[in-house]
Formats: C-alpha cells, structure tokens, sequence
C-alpha cells in the first residue's frame, strides 16, 4: 500500500479507537439512563463510522470496501434509532430523567 | 502495518469489555440494555478488524453487516417488549 493510505487509515482507526473508549466511559460515568443515552447512541455510531473509513481507506477500492460502506451506512440508520425506541420503552415504563442534585442514580423507579 | 492492527484489536476488545460493569450494576434493567446495545454496535467493528487481521476481508465484510443489522432488529424487539410489561402490571 501507498504510504499516504496507510498513515490516514492508522490516524481514522485510532481515532475511531478513542472515540469508542469516550462512548463506554460515558456509558460507566454518566449519572442517569437517559444521558447513558447520549453515549451510546451518538458517540458510540461516531466512533464505528470512523473505524470503517479508516478500514475502508485501507482497503482501496474493492467490492468489500462497498460492503463496509453499506455497514456504515446501516449502522448509522439502526444504532440511533435502536437506542431511541429503549428510551421511548424506558419512559414508558416509569423512567423519568435525572435532574440536578438527585444522584439516586436511575433507580427512582424501583 | 500488522503489529499496528493487532495492537487495534487488542484496544478494541478492551473498549468493548468496558461497558459489562454497567450491566452487572446497572440499577436499572433499561442500564443493562443499553451497555449489551453499545457492546453489539462495537463488536461490528471488531469483526472488520479481525477481518484484515487474517487477510481475507471479503467474508468478514459480509458478517459484520449482518450482525449489525440483527444487533437493531433485536434491539427493537426489547424495547417493544419492554415498553408494554409496564402496562401489563398495572
């Protein structure tokens, strides 16, 4: 492979690789289930789509590049709207969003 | 380039493993969901790296846009689920 190719692939994969790390942290840290939310859903499919460009870029321009964008593609649809309907399942529920100061942690509904 | 790509994985299989305290403790069951749903959407693209990894791309580009499309569809299936017991305690 061209040099070019592989350094921008390295510099996309790591920073995919770093974007993941800060989506699971948010999903360990964040105070409630409602802002585990914004974790998994945005930076988690900001993370992925990073990994396959750089994969993708790595590649070069061959059928399975294709696959890997329909995966990005497909993954940029579904993620989000998986992790809406689980919020919309969980308001149903009973959840109800933290708010400052009240640090039981999501288990009001108990 | 190799060594790079096992180093890769090896940090991708760490950021996945992360979210299992969230399920262990999670106080709520919509916690433990969310932490399997993150773990899901991440293995997609442990499975494309474990793809070049062992140099035959082309099948593993097939799997991983399967099993991200079967990671939504199960997904959805729990909310559903999950959205009408609540009624059907009451």
């Amino acid at each position: 492979m061209s040099l070019v190719q592989d350094i921008v692939a390295a510099s996309l994969i790591v920073a995919g690789l770093l974007i993941m790390l800060v989506g699971s942290l948010g999903i360990l840290r964040l105070p409630d289930f409602f802002t585990r939310t914004h974790a998994a859903s945005k930076v988690d499919t900001t993370g992925i789509i990073f990994l396959l460009a750089g994969l993708a870029v790595f590649e070069g321009p061959t059928q399975a590049m294709g696959k890997l964008l329909i995966t990005i593609a497909v993954i940029m649809l579904a993620n989000p709207v998986a992790v809406h309907a689980l919020a919309r399942a969980a308001w149903n529920y009973g959840e109800r969003p933290w708010s400052n100061g009240d640090d039981s942690g999501g288990r009001k509904s108990k | 380039m190799e060594s790079f790509f096992v180093g890769a994985t090896v940090a991708l299989v760490g950021i996945i493993l992360l979210p299992f305290y969230r399920v262990i403790r999670g106080p709520t069951v919509f916690d433990r969901l969310l932490a399997i749903g993150a773990m899901g959407a991440k293995t997609v693209g442990l499975v494309c790296m474990f793809g070049f990894l062992y140099g035959r791309f082309y099948m593993f580009a097939d799997i991983a846009l399967a099993y991200a499309t079967l990671n939504f569809i199960a997904g959805i299936a729990v909310a559903k689920y999950f959205s009408r017991e609540r009624s059907a305690e009451k």
